[in-house]
């Protein structure tokens, strides 16, 4: 297959992603389409770096699998917090820190 | 061979992102993630990084999967009301995903990369293994994977502070 195929793939479950956190409104879900998008990334960058031929991107999508390890921790606890403050979990109620 | 692969894990992906965003219960939602992501390492298989594959199924489909999965428990599903800041959200929203995935193809399938329309350079047999993998980490790219580790351990920490109770607050 060519590196188009996968290019293309990639931009699509991109998109899919972005219209996750557009029509969702629990911030699990939220946070579920956020891993969808860092994976369309890591898919790029890995597919990149077969067509250059170079292990570095490959790198660069294991460091991007560290980052959103890390983003759901935070995000998770977040949840955790939010529920037992007893907050509903829906991100259009909470609204406080809008300006 | 390869093409019958690549179809099937590019549905499975497909199916497993849409299922994602479908899914009325959370719990189903991550059970569809999980099957976007098996699929996404076997075509990072198919790309010759075996390394980036096996990390994928062991750290996200092993690791991260089971945390969502425990704090899915612990909150509760929950459905989503009706209700809708945005008058038209549910019909604007498509057409805006639309838009950005047709954007994202031209702009890397109009860029002037003529490699895109090949294979990819033929490659030794140890590309993407985890020796040569541990090797760039460790050699060339030992800054990140260090800053990156203390990352880890700040949001662990993070974590813990934010989830805890809280007895002044509360």
């Amino acid at each position: 297959m060519n590196i188009t195929w996968y290019i293309v793939l990639s931009s699509l479950l991109f998109a899919t992603g972005v219209l996750g956190i557009l029509i969702r409104r629990s911030p699990m879900v939220i946070l579920l389409c956020l891993e969808l998008m860092l994976n369309a990334g890591n898919l790029a960058l890995v597919a990149f770096s077969r067509m250059v031929g170079n292990g570095q991107g490959q790198v660069f999508a294991v460091i991007v699998m560290v980052i959103a390890a890390c983003e759901v921790v935070v995000g998770l606890g977040l949840i955790v917090a939010i529920f037992r403050r007893k907050l509903p979990l829906n991100v259009d109620d909470l609204r406080e820190l809008r300006g | 061979m390869e093409a019958v692969l690549f179809f099937i894990a590019a549905i499975g992906a497909l199916g497993g992102a849409i299922g994602v965003i479908a899914m009325r219960n959370p719990f189903y939602s991550v059970l569809a993630l999980i099957i976007h992501l098996f699929s996404l390492a076997v075509l990072f298989l198919l790309l010759t990084s075996a390394f980036v594959a096996a990390a994928q199924v062991v750290v996200y489909a092993g690791a991260v999967m089971v945390l969502y999965v425990f704090v899915v428990a612990y909150v509760g599903g929950g459905g989503e009301s009706a209700w809708e800041p945005i008058p038209g959200q549910r019909f604007l929203a498509p057409l805006l995903g639309i838009v950005l995935f047709v954007e994202l193809s031209v702009a890397v399938l109009g860029s002037a990369l003529n490699a895109l329309d090949t294979h990819g350079p033929h490659v030794s047999t140890g590309f993407g293994n985890p020796a040569a993998i541990g090797r760039l980490l460790l050699e060339k790219f030992l800054l990140p994977f260090e800053a990156s580790s203390i990352l880890l351990l700040l949001a662990a920490v993070g974590a813990i502070v934010l989830a805890s109770r809280n007895k002044e607050t509360t």
